[in-house]
């Protein structure tokens, strides 16, 4: 449910360092609290936000919901294929259901986000 | 102080995630809003309905009291029939929709929305002093199950004594029973399929539960939450309070016409609504559909060529449509199928088409 190699924040997102880049999507939890998700709105490619920025919506049949920087950065990617398939959040939040990929601005942030263990704790 | 209804043990059993709404604690989804509005467009779902409100006029004068108070003329109603309709404040915004049964002669059920139950409780009383009729409120002792969809008669019938198919839509059936429990069965529903709308005390409501439950395991019965509620309400274009109904929204505007009439002698906001049918409407509902990426939401703003001309009451992603689609009270002149429009979603300003209500019709 919430893999041993990735990072989590208080938003309920998860962050996975790759080459340099780091990878955002949401965590199982989030997706399971959404409901289906039915939209997401994602940024552009080089936009550049503060760690704790909206920097998309993540929209459920009922609910909308903002996506926070987990860390800051520039947009280097976005996952594309979820304006036609927007479902691949509750099916696959680690993988297809990525959201952006981002180059850091500051590495040393990555120190405050939460270990796999630290997440599940706040989930309890 | 949330309240939990009769059913409220199954709920948690059956894996619905609970909510408070209206201050009861209810099932927001089990499976999953889409597989639960799909499982009502297709076979049959089952919902618990306790929170709405329900209150008994009886007496001499109980028909008086129904007229002054309701839009639609309850004169015309047989016994065992019923109505659904707004009513009315003086100056034309509405109190609450409700549907009206016809118990007998002189006995009438008015069934209203959770969260509007204690001002309609006020407001009936406040309204009706003159009359010769006793009015009850019955809401904390009556349990109430909505069983929709193009199955749900079949399943019914397995456990109801008497046959289904004589109850046609908008009339009631008060004399059967279920699991050995006498019931109010009306052919009624908020889902735009058939369906039946079940009322009991709440002690009987959770075996007349068990007992369409243990019915439906051959039958593919699905549990049904708020949510699907609402999507299914919404393809069917039938307003929901504090959306497309409101103080400050008439009927008229909200295309509900055909649930008032004008020609009753007198009721609450008569005069108002009069005057608005002669100067003619400036603003009214009407449906889109979304031509960009986005979901319109409630109070997004509507625009036209940059000016404001409206806002969004409704919106979602449409399970059956496969569609984002909206709700939205409109100046007239841009209500009119066909219209484009611009909604702002967030920062964007993006393009949506006006369509014909309902969304959905069944087959």
């Amino acid at each position: 449910m919430y893999p041993e190699e990735l990072k989590y924040t208080d938003d309920h997102e998860w962050v996975r360092v790759e080459n340099g880049k780091a990878y955002v999507g949401v965590t199982h939890y989030a997706q399971e609290q959404l409901g289906d998700v039915v939209f997401v709105e994602l940024p552009d490619i080089g936009e550049e936000f503060e760690m704790g920025d909206s920097f998309g919506v993540v929209e459920s049949v009922k609910t909308v919901s903002d996506l926070f920087m987990p860390l800051s950065g520039k947009v280097v990617e976005i996952n594309e294929d979820l304006e036609d398939s927007p479902e691949a959040v509750n099916e696959d939040p680690y993988g297809e259901g990525w959201i952006i990929a981002i180059e850091l601005s500051d590495e040393s942030q990555l120190d405050q986000l939460m270990d796999s263990e630290a997440y599940q704790k706040t989930l309890e | 102080m949330t309240r939990k209804t009769p059913l409220y043990e199954r709920h948690v059993e059956l894996g619905g995630k609970v909510v408070d709404f209206a201050g009861y604690k209810l099932p927001v989804q089990y499976a999953g809003i889409i597989e639960e509005h799909r499982a009502v467009r297709n076979e049959v779902g089952i919902f618990d309905v306790s929170h709405m409100g329900e209150f008994e006029f009886r007496g001499p004068q109980a028909l008086e009291a129904v007229q002054k108070l309701i839009a639609n003329n309850a004169a015309k109603l047989k016994i065992n029939q019923v109505l659904y309709t707004p009513m009315c404040y003086p100056d034309g915004g509405v109190v609450d929709d409700l549907l009206v049964y016809r118990l007998d002669e002189d006995r009438f059920l008015f069934v209203v929305n959770a969260a509007n139950l204690e001002k309609d409780w006020e407001w009936v009383q406040e309204n009706t002093k003159e009359f010769d009729a006793e009015i009850e409120n019955q809401s904390p002792q009556t349990g109430q199950i909505a069983l929709q969809g193009p199955k749900a008669q079949e399943l019914l019938q397995k456990v109801y004594d008497l046959d289904l198919s004589q109850i046609k839509f908008f009339w009631l059936e008060k004399e059967g029973k279920i699991a050995g429990h006498k019931c109010i069965v009306s052919r009624t529903g908020y889902t735009g399929e058939d369906g039946f709308e079940i009322y009991a005390p709440n002690d009987a409501i959770l075996d007349i539960f068990d007992a369409i439950w243990v019915a439906g395991k051959d039958s593919n019965l699905q549990p049904c939450g708020l949510g699907a509620r609402d999507t299914l309400r919404f393809e069917a274009g039938l307003p929901l309070y504090g959306h497309e109904l409101s103080p400050e929204i008439n009927p008229l505007e909200a295309r509900m016409s055909f649930f008032v009439d004008l020609e009753k002698d007198d009721f609450i906001g008569r005069e108002a609504l009069l005057e608005v049918k002669e100067k003619g409407l400036d603003r009214r509902i009407a449906g889109i559909e979304m031509k960009d990426k986005g979901i319109p939401r409630q109070g997004y703003p509507v625009e036209v060529e940059g000016k404001e001309v409206g806002f969004v009451t409704s919106g979602t992603y449409s399970p059956t449509l496969e569609k984002n689609l909206g709700i939205i009270m409109v100046k007239k002149e841009f209500s009119q199928a066909g219209s484009n429009l611009d909604i702002r979603i967030r920062k964007r300003l993006l393009q949506a088409e006006v369509v014909k209500l309902p969304f959905y019709k069944r087959r």
